[in-house]
């Protein structure tokens, strides 16, 4: 700021020179890379929690039931279930009102919930992991193994984002499986059976799974 | 990183020209075609259909029923005696495409498993490398192909052995030739061999009926579902990186050139 006393012709200018350090500024302090929002501590430390909570429901000896509400809560607490309904709904999610997504969504996650908390009676007495984390864009991977009793090891990938405003995951990848990826064919293969209606989707899905 | 190593001159004629036959066997989707884990290459969808429906209806009628038997009869870990039975002949096939693929330290691993699964493991019976934190290296020859610049081609449903592609089933034929235990074994051996490689399967469907049931009876199109998980797993256990291959549910704007990872957040 040396030449803070040449004169100013006029406000616009000078905002211009202002926006232009605010500019500078901010190319200064972000690096080459997308910033990152998330610190891979707390990447770890929310796939940490959600590991334990799952280690702690499979153990648990509750019935399948139980097993499957602590699963649906945990989901909600630590996954943002509203972006991963909408990414598997599609274009479709575009078309409809907010009031048919929300219940859409709601009949996901119970859908998910149920789904994937059936295989947990096949986890029963093994136990999980986290082995590490590496970035990814904005955002990190944080990889556990699942270790089970008389069967090889198998990775599952978890990827964590804050971009709904909190830090959440989003996608789990089992063996190289996308969760993303096998719900958007399955989601999609159940909204072409329902000839595109998502209130119907939506009546499928709270007893699917 | 594939070390480069001095082959024998023979060898490596062999493998130029196994490359340039199955190389022209596969089929290559056109450019741009296929950019994404969830749009799988499968031209040939409507013969593969019919073929999912063939062994769905194989797979109710019979390996299903046998399968739950079985698992209510045998328990699981006499079953794994099996499965470490047929898998540990099998070892030595493993070892020459270890070989074939520039992965000595494979090849020495599958050795030392074969050696010891053989002696101290009851002639295989029991998997003691694993034991003793050597785990297993499996390999095929498809994975021989794939490192050798050959590419996966489209998708497949087999008879009987289910979802393949192109360079998988090529490598199928293959690996009946690559194990040099095999001219070695009289007929009976190779029965006992092949009959505890499938009452090891036919057990594993029964003792993962629900989750097997869940793709093949349970999903609204089994046939992508079996496509997508056999791809993307196939895919993972050949060491593919994913690298920035994620879908991106939060930035899908379609023009993200190879992201095989989804981003919810991006619609």
């Amino acid at each position: 700021m040396t030449r803070i006393s040449i004169p100013m012709p006029s406000k616009l200018s000078r905002r211009a020179l202002l926006s232009g350090i605010g500019g500078l500024g901010a190319a200064v302090l972000l690096p080459a890379s997308p910033a990152r929002a998330i610190s891979e501590s707390g990447a770890t430390a929310l796939v940490e929690k959600v590991v334990k909570e799952i280690n702690l429901v499979i153990n648990s000896g509750r019935p399948e039931a139980q097993m499957i509400a602590q699963f649906e809560a945990m989901l909600r607490s630590y996954a943002d279930v509203p972006t991963i309904a909408r990414s598997c709904l599609g274009p479709a999610a575009r078309e409809i009102s907010s009031a048919q997504l929300a219940a859409y969504t709601e009949a996901f996650a119970g859908y998910v919930a149920r789904k994937y908390g059936k295989r947990f009676r096949e986890f029963i007495g093994s136990e999980i992991r986290v082995t590490g984390a590496r970035p990814y864009k904005d955002r990190y991977i944080v990889q556990t193994v699942f270790d089970l009793r008389g069967q090889a090891p198998f990775d599952v990938d978890f990827l964590v984002t804050d971009r709904s405003g909190r830090m959440l995951f989003y996608e789990m990848v089992i063996e190289g499986v996308s969760m993303l990826a096998t719900e958007r064919a399955e989601i999609g293969a159940m909204l072409d059976a329902q000839r595109g209606d998502v209130t119907k989707l939506t009546a499928a899905l709270r007893q699917a799974g | 990183m594939i070390p480069r190593l001095p082959r024998p001159a023979a060898l490596r004629l062999l493998a130029l020209a196994g490359l340039v036959a199955l190389a022209g066997a596969c089929t290559r989707p056109e450019p741009g075609t296929v950019s994404r884990a969830d749009q799988p290459f499968d031209p040939y969808e409507a013969q593969n259909r019919q073929m999912h429906e063939v062994n769905v209806a194989l797979d109710r009628a019979v390996l299903r029923p046998a399968g739950t038997v079985y698992a209510k009869v045998v328990p699981q870990p006499v079953n794994q005696l099996a499965g470490n039975f047929s898998r540990n002949l099998g070892t030595p096939s493993d070892v020459v495409n270890n070989l074939l693929q520039g992965r000595l330290k494979d090849a020495g691993v599958n050795t030392v498993r074969f050696v010891m699964n053989s002696t101290i493991g009851v002639g295989g019976l029991i998997d003691a490398a694993t034991a003793f934190g050597i785990a297993p290296r499996d390999t095929d020859f498809g994975e021989t192909l794939a490192i050798w610049g050959v590419p996966e081609g489209a998708y497949q449903e087999l008879p009987v052995l289910g979802p393949s592609t192109e360079r998988a089933t090529a490598g199928r034929i293959v690996d009946l030739f690559t194990n040099p235990l095999d001219p070695l074994m009289d007929r009976s051996q190779r029965r006992l061999k092949w009959g505890s490689a499938v009452a090891h399967g036919v057990g594993e469907r029964g003792y993962r009926r629900q989750t097997v049931d869940s793709v093949l009876y349970d999903s609204a199109d089994s046939y992508a579902q079996l496509r997508l998980i056999y791809l993307q797993n196939r895919r993972h256990d050949l060491g593919v990186e994913m690298g920035d291959a994620y879908l991106d549910p939060y930035g899908e704007t379609g023009g993200e050139a190879y992201d095989p990872y989804i981003d919810p957040y991006a619609e």
